[in-house]
């Protein structure tokens, strides 16, 4: 019989642990700088101070991460009920469908109605596109991480016809929908502006933010003070003990699902409604996949995705600034640095706990 | 005088803040069998698996026939001559006997000179040591207890000197494991040694020459089996008096609770595992199913609990039909209690805390929360008094379940059960791999739920337990209630039904 180890305290667990792996996926990265011919500590002087170094840079690495959250969340949600949603991108690229179509057609509302319908529709036609593989699971035994691959490319050529086909408006050459004026959620820098007076430097940060820590509260209110939250982690830990207990595995998984694409769903509110204001191709980026790191990251809790995301906010922001300012270091650079930063926090996560246990153990000892 | 077969000297291990083992030394004589006795979680694991390589010990020093030896993986181990038998069988479901007693040992690119020569020796071996069985049989088509005899073969056929079994009986009808102890008899007077780990004092008692107690990761005594009792070993393991003998009245059986009629219920190949079954359990009464493991008790049980769903037949529970429904928590709902036979894939979660794996399965209960809600409060204080009513320990509420020994666990999900206030109890196996003390009390806690009226249907492989619990016995074999027996029936007649021998035949 194989016998655990003692505990590691939850400090190296969650602090040390995540910080060894930051500095060593910076350490490879730094290498791949230096290997290119660059300075590796200028360059990352470069991206901190693109990101945290001025409000702009702030600005920047908020709005990236109001998007990570929601993606990450959705791949969080899913991962406690043992369910891999890898579909995030599809389901915040769909949702775009339900915040564009509100704000378009029933724009003589006045917005205080029409926003929170807006973003009830993206969460409705985000949790559509994440039930549907969710039944294919629950009824038919399809694999869930095939489905939602497979509803991802769906989504792609879907959107493509619904934004030529019904939005575009006629005469206009660009693929995207008219610009969304009723639902429109304002930046900060248009909010300073117009009612202050104020000029901040610009940035597409907007009151989305807010609706990105409010749904972290949501789901760690779901997941650990509801019975829903209890049946989901139940079955996503153990579904013999679940079924056992009279938790019934079809509703869970599809139930799941749907909260899951909901959340992602809330990208589509950012980038819609605040900061595209209309509906335009490829308009997720990528964002939905970044979640799945997110996640792995945040240990699928609600406060470690908040934090997570800013990391990745970072990432995106600084190294933007950084494909600037040094011309050899192009974009395809930094996916490779942010490729490391994944690679380290996500799928080797584990990596140095054993040695750490080790250690630990030793010194108590 | 010669020197042991094995001796142990200071062996010391931990894990973390567990100190499994504790300058643990034991000298095993050579052509004898050794006992080795003590309660889940004493270390009588942790020191065969550093004796069979599969851990190394931070301290202390292995010795064979005198001389220090240095064990760092199984096959040294078995170099030096010690095989083992381990409780859950290493071998090869779908290939032959002789293909499983080779494996390992091949030799060479080509399997066929090996398994001839394989062939040769394992008939000497089944001769010399009275072990027949077929070369050429497949593993999954041989009765339990002639697969054990092939991981005994296995062994001897790697040349052990030295042979340990760990648990051996647990799977065994009383027949087998008799069958069992005489082979083990025949190997000792080969001039083999064997080394027994088992929880079960009587095995100790009728096989042994020796046994040595473990308690807490130490070796706390060593006796002559022969001038011992079972008694002293139970308090040797315990340390503290034990009352092994259930004290319980006469039962006062009450009105019908649970009838079932017919039942039957098919795996996915069709075959009924459970075959119609027909019994009834009153108000105030414990009924007991004996039966081998793995002969529908299992299957049984899900039927009634809802989790499995019958066939054919009813299922009646104070005179609704509640097999078709197979609904768990409509089950629960109408006053069934479950304390499921695997408690560690089923009865709780082990990564929940205690709290959480305390309201399983009840956790829709309004008390806990209105509405949707789960008041985090609420469960814990429930957990506390839980915990608390039924002697936990550590009476931690926040403690992941998985980190609670096997008996604390049984008693975190006893407690959640029994303290539901239920019609109907059923429990499956509310004892296995649970220590003495913890046995003591959930044997006491079930027949006061009985004596308040209610009804319990038990389950369990250990007859002892059956016997001593129950009011009236059914037997179980194939699928099939082979027939029904009072408490006082004796162990012959339970071990012929078990067996699949009717009354009629014997």
């Amino acid at each position: 019989m194989m016998k655990a180890r003692g505990d590691l305290p939850a400090w190296v667990d969650v602090g040390l642990i995540p910080l060894l792996n930051l500095i060593v996926a910076l350490l490879f990265a730094g290498l791949v700088v230096l290997i290119i011919g660059e300075n590796p500590l200028t360059a990352m002087w470069i991206m901190l101070k693109g990101a945290v170094g001025s409000i702009k840079g702030w600005g920047y690495l908020l709005y990236y991460a109001t998007n990570f959250v929601f993606t990450g969340l959705a791949v969080a949600v899913a991962f406690h009920a043992g369910l891999f949603n890898i579909g995030g991108e599809g389901q915040a690229y769909m949702a775009g469908i339900g915040a564009a179509t509100i704000g378009l057609g029933l724009e003589f509302l006045p917005w205080p109605i029409l926003i929170p319908l807006a973003i009830l529709a993206s969460m409705i036609v985000g949790a559509f596109w994440a039930w549907v593989p969710g039944v294919l699971q629950a009824k038919r035994g399809s694999h869930i991480v095939i489905t939602t691959i497979m509803f991802n490319y769906i989504a792609i050529s879907l959107m493509q016809y619904f934004i030529n086909y019904w939005f575009r408006p006629v005469g206009k050459m660009a693929v995207e929908s008219r610009e969304i004026t009723g639902a429109y959620i304002m930046s900060f820098r248009e909010v300073a502006r117009e009612f202050f007076g104020v000029r901040l430097s610009s940035s597409p940060l907007n009151f989305t933010v807010f609706l990105a820590f409010l749904a972290a509260f949501v789901v760690w209110y779901l997941l650990w003070r509801t019975k829903l939250g209890y049946e989901i982690r139940a079955f996503g830990l153990n579904p013999n003990a679940a079924v056992y207990a009279g938790i019934k595995p079809d509703r869970i998984i599809m139930v799941t699902m749907a909260i899951s694409g909901a959340l992602a769903g809330l990208l589509a509110v950012n980038e819609v409604l605040g900061v595209q204001h209309r509906l335009l191709l490829e308009y997720v980026g990528g964002a939905g996949f970044v979640g799945i790191a997110v996640a792995l990251m945040g240990r699928s809790h609600p406060l470690g995705i908040v934090l997570a995301a800013m990391l990745f906010g970072l990432l995106y922001q600084g190294g933007s600034e950084l494909s600037f300012a040094i011309p050899t270091i192009n974009r395809d650079m930094i996916v490779v640095i942010q490729g490391l930063v994944i690679l380290f926090m996500g799928a080797l996560e584990y990596a140095f706990r054993p040695m750490l246990s080790a250690m630990f153990f030793r010194v108590e000892d | 005088m010669t020197s042991p077969a094995i001796e142990l000297i200071g062996i010391d291990k931990r894990f973390g803040a567990v100190h499994a083992n504790n300058n643990v030394s034991i000298a095993i004589g050579q052509g004898s069998i050794h006992g080795i006795i003590g309660e889940n979680g004493a270390g009588k694991s942790t020191l065969m698996s550093i004796l069979f390589g599969f851990y190394h010990a931070d301290k202390g020093e292995i010795r064979v026939k005198g001389q220090p030896v240095n064990i760092r993986s199984s096959s040294d181990a078995i170099a030096h001559g010690i095989g083992m038998v381990h409780q859950h069988f290493m071998l090869v479901e779908n290939f032959t006997v002789l293909e499983n007693v080779v494996l390992g040992a091949e030799g060479g690119a080509l399997i066929g000179p090996a398994l001839a020569k394989a062939r040769t020796e394992l008939q000497r071996l089944a001769h010399e040591y009275e072990m027949d069985v077929d070369p050429d049989a497949i593993i999954q088509d041989l009765p339990v207890g002639l697969q054990q005899r092939v991981e005994i073969l296995k062994a001897l056929f790697k040349g052990a000197e030295t042979l340990i079994l760990d648990e051996p009986t647990g799977v065994l009808t009383p027949d087998e494991a008799d069958h069992l102890f005489r082979i083990l008899g025949t190997l000792r007077d080969q001039g083999k040694t064997v080394i027994l780990i088992t929880h079960k004092l009587r095995e100790i008692m009728a096989i042994t020459d020796h046994v040595s107690v473990m308690r807490r990761g130490e070796m706390v005594a060593h006796f002559d089996t022969a001038r011992t009792s079972v008694e002293q070993l139970a308090e040797a393991m315990v340390g503290r008096h034990v009352l092994l003998q259930v004290d319980k009245g006469p039962s006062k059986p009450g009105e019908m609770v649970l009838e079932v009629k017919n039942l039957t219920w098919k795996d996915k190949d069709g075959v009924a595992r459970v075959d119609n079954v027909s019994f009834s359990v009153r108000k105030g009464e414990i009924v007991g199913i004996a039966g081998v493991s793995g002969n529908g008790q299992s299957e049984l049980l899900d039927c009634i609990a809802g989790i499995a769903r019958p066939a054919s037949g009813e299922v009646i529970f104070e005179g609704k039909e509640i097999g078709h429904l197979a609904d768990p928590a409509h089950v629960r709902a109408e006053g069934l209690a479950h304390v499921p036979e695997d408690r560690q894939h089923r009865g709780l979660i082990k990564e929940f805390d205690a709290s959480e794996s305390e309201i399983l399965g009840w956790h829709n209960d309004e008390a806990l929360g209105k509405g949707f809600r789960l008041d985090r409060g609420k469960v814990l204080a429930r957990a506390k008094a839980e915990m608390e009513e039924f002697d936990v320990r550590p009476p931690d509420p926040l403690l992941k379940s998985g980190k609670f020994s096997g008996g604390n666990q049984q008693k975190i999900i006893l407690a959640r059960e029994i303290l539901r206030d239920p019609d109907l109890l059923i429990v499956g196996q509310p004892t296995r791999g649970v220590d003495i003390g913890a046995i003591e009390f959930i044997h006491k806690r079930i027949i006061r739920l009985r004596d308040e009226g209610k009804a319990i249907l038990l389950v369990s492989v250990e007859l002892d337990e059956i016997r001593s619990l129950s009011d009236r016995i059914l037997v179980m074999f194939a699928g099939k209630i082979m027939g029904e027996l009072g408490p006082e029936a004796n162990e012959r007649e339970c071990g012929l039904l078990m067996a699949g021998v009717s009354k009629d035949a014997a």
